[in-house]
């Protein structure tokens, strides 16, 4: 019975970061059709600028971490704005392939700029963990989890209830109409792929001190990201949610009481089985988009 | 501008031809080396290249291996089996390397295994530490690294002083860590040792607690871990968070404990590790003239501290080759791996020689090297 309760705790901090991982990447792929392989990059993006501002230039943990998302909302800005403003009306091909290179030059720039050699990020958080009667979990994962939830609700009440998100999905849904009823295209693009590459370095800065930060510490991340958009349906906020806890409690289950080595397999074959039965994801009504 | 470029060309090759030494004389020695350089275990590969480079200035300061200068062709294998396979393609077919040094990781040199056969050069293996290298039937594999079984074997005797009861197992789901795990449960078990659960994880996973919550369910007193150093600093940290009560062991000599005080801090207390060269105290080791050279070397050059225990692999590699290529007379192939056979090289580890291991007429080569046990406590790495 602890086991079973330390593995419920562990899904719900687990699911709360997956659920942030996810929704920035189905604002992309679901609204922008975008198959975003920079992702996960910019996941370690957002992780290496703790470790630059916490470490190396000493400054506030909770400043660092509002620095560390602007800057990810920026490198997000600068590669719609070079790579995919070129690319707008090409086929998904020829823009998975680009996005497919910036990965890979990122992944690299990243491994030249920091080297291979992992960087951990101190935290002001408490070393000794909260104890709950039989279970515990670190103070950290315990702020990550809220602020992770709270990121979740800003991002879905911005889509649904500001001019802006308004304007996102007009643009997605029909960019004629919208352009002609006065919506600067250009804009939301850059806007939209911007939120969702903030959200992603807002998650690998609040993973990085937790875990630590290390060049190809995305991949797994973006991999993640990918199942959480599928099994939540594209573009759909409330689904990729779901879709983190759904897979962090599959993972921790799956793990606990079944094998381990097929933890990360765990998710997977859960796809399998709900694309299976419910082609569209789990919570797609139609193609509807926010 | 034809006519230009047809000039410059014309120039060019007078004034190649004008001041390139005589080919026969100052022609270098090639050996090959493939590191993951970048990818999961980046960190490791570059420092055995840093350790690998220590040792190719040595020499060539020291005149070099049969009046020539060598020369290390360093290719990257990206942490990847595919890409180690044709990095050896690569350093065999263009560059013509006569012997070669690598793969670091036991699924990336059993990647490359196949292409030694194909072409007949040698590879010494510096790291890797599958039972399967030196036991598949490919006489081309010269190991200086010692196999799970080896440490197992070299463990057994603590596990009396330890006084374990019970063990747990966590493992990145690779040859090294299954291998190991099955090394280290079997020799516990023949000790009359409990095992309990064998846990793997993912080599690129960060998230362990599933993994720790299930050894915590298990109860043993001793949990033994198989990976990487970046993997081990979490499983430390993750165990703290859950309040893990067992003791923790790694194996396999990849757990840069300088980096573990580093980067797990307060959470790596305790816990003991299997090292193949203790630069804490390089008075402990068989050659400790050598090993205090070697650390100051590698202090001046303001590598990493952490990087210590995996940059002398390079040394003692790099070594092993030019001593081999030394007694063939010639840097050929089938001579170098003739040579191998009988070389004797006073190493950081300790003293290099092989013997064979595998099917009979095609066994692969295996050092027996030191194996030692350290123990971090108080933030400082002592003598166990």
């Amino acid at each position: 019975m602890d086991q079973f309760l330390q593995h419920g705790l562990n899904a719900l901090m687990l699911g709360g970061t997956y659920a942030l991982l996810g929704i920035g990447l189905t604002l992309i792929f679901g609204i922008m059709r975008v198959v975003n392989f920079t992702h996960g990059e910019l996941y370690a993006f957002g992780a290496y600028m703790m470790y630059m501002l916490v470490m190396l230039a000493g400054a506030n943990f909770f400043l660092s971490l509002a620095l560390a998302v602007v800057l990810g909302v920026a490198l997000g800005a600068s590669l719609e704005f070079t790579l995919l403003r070129k690319l707008r009306g090409a086929d998904i091909d020829t823009t998975m392939l680009v996005m497919i290179g910036a990965w890979i030059a990122l992944q690299n720039a990243e491994q030249l700029a920091w080297t291979g050699v992992a960087k951990s990020i101190d935290s002001p958080f408490p070393a000794a963990p909260l104890v709950i009667g039989p279970v515990s979990v670190l103070w950290n994962r315990v702020f990550v989890f809220v602020v992770a939830l709270a990121l979740i609700a800003a991002t879905y009440a911005l889509i649904h209830h500001t001019r802006l998100g308004k304007a996102m999905r007009a643009t997605f849904q029909d960019r004629d109409t919208a352009a002609l009823m006065g919506i600067q295209i250009g804009t939301i693009h850059t806007a939209t792929f911007a939120l969702g590459s903030g959200l992603a370095a807002a998650a690998g800065a609040l993973l990085g001190p937790v875990f630590v930060a290390y060049p190809t510490m995305g991949d797994l991340a973006a991999l993640k990201a990918f199942a959480i958009v599928i099994l939540g349906g594209l573009g759909n906020i409330a689904g990729a949610t779901a879709g983190g806890f759904i897979l962090a409690l599959a993972e921790e289950l799956g793990a606990g009481y079944i094998s381990s080595g097929y933890r990360d397999a765990m998710g997977f074959v859960l796809i399998i089985l709900i694309l299976a039965f419910r082609p569209t994801g789990l919570f797609a009504q139609k193609e509807r988009i926010g | 501008m034809k006519r230009k470029a047809w000039t410059f060309l014309g120039a060019t090759i007078v004034c190649a031809a004008l001041f390139a030494p005589p080919a026969a004389a100052q022609e270098v020695i090639r050996i090959g080396v493939t590191q993951p350089l970048t990818g999961a275990f980046a960190a490791s590969g570059n420092y055995v290249v840093q350790g690998a480079k220590i040792a190719e200035d040595h020499i060539n300061a020291a005149g070099g291996v049969l009046g020539r200068k060598i020369q290390l062709i360093i290719e990257d294998n990206k942490s990847n089996p595919t890409e180690a396979a044709a990095t050896a393609e690569k350093l065999i077919a263009k560059d013509k390397v006569p012997v070669m040094m690598g793969a670091w990781s036991s699924t990336l040199t059993l990647a490359v295994m196949p292409k030694l056969m194909e072409y007949g050069v040698p590879m010494l293996v510096e790291t890797s530490s599958s039972g399967k290298i030196t036991t598949s039937g490919n006489p081309w594999i010269f190991r200086i690294s010692p196999t799970s079984e080896m440490e197992a074997k070299a463990f057994t005797p603590m596990t009396k002083s330890l006084g374990i009861k019970k063990a747990d197992f966590l493992s990145t789901n690779n040859d090294f860590g299954l291998g190991a795990a099955k090394e280290f449960s079997e020799m516990l078990k023949s000790q009359g040792i409990q095992v309990g659960v064998m846990e793997t994880m993912d080599p690129k996973a960060t998230d362990f607690s599933a993994q720790i919550a299930k050894i915590k369910a298990s109860g043993g007193d001793t949990l033994f871990v198989t990976t990487a150093v970046e993997q081990i600093t979490l499983v430390l940290k993750q165990s703290k968070e859950q309040q893990l009560k067992a003791r923790i062991i790694t194996t396999g000599g990849s757990n840069s404990p300088d980096q573990l005080i580093q980067q797990a801090g307060d959470a790596a207390n305790g816990s003991m590790h299997l090292v193949f060269f203790t630069p804490w105290f390089p008075e402990a080791v068989k050659n400790a003239d050598l090993a205090k050279k070697f650390v100051a070397e590698w202090n001046a050059r303001k590598h990493h501290v952490g990087g210590l225990t995996e940059g002398f692999r390079g040394w003692d590699g790099i070594m092993t080759i030019a001593e081999a290529i030394k007694a063939a007379g010639k840097a050929e192939p089938a001579a170098i791996q003739k040579a191998l056979w009988n070389v004797k090289v006073k190493g950081i580890n300790g003293d290099i020689a092989f013997i064979k291991q595998g099917p009979a007429g095609k066994e692969s080569a295996q050092n027996i090297p030191r194996v030692y046990v350290v123990r971090i406590a108080g933030g400082k790495v002592v003598r166990n």
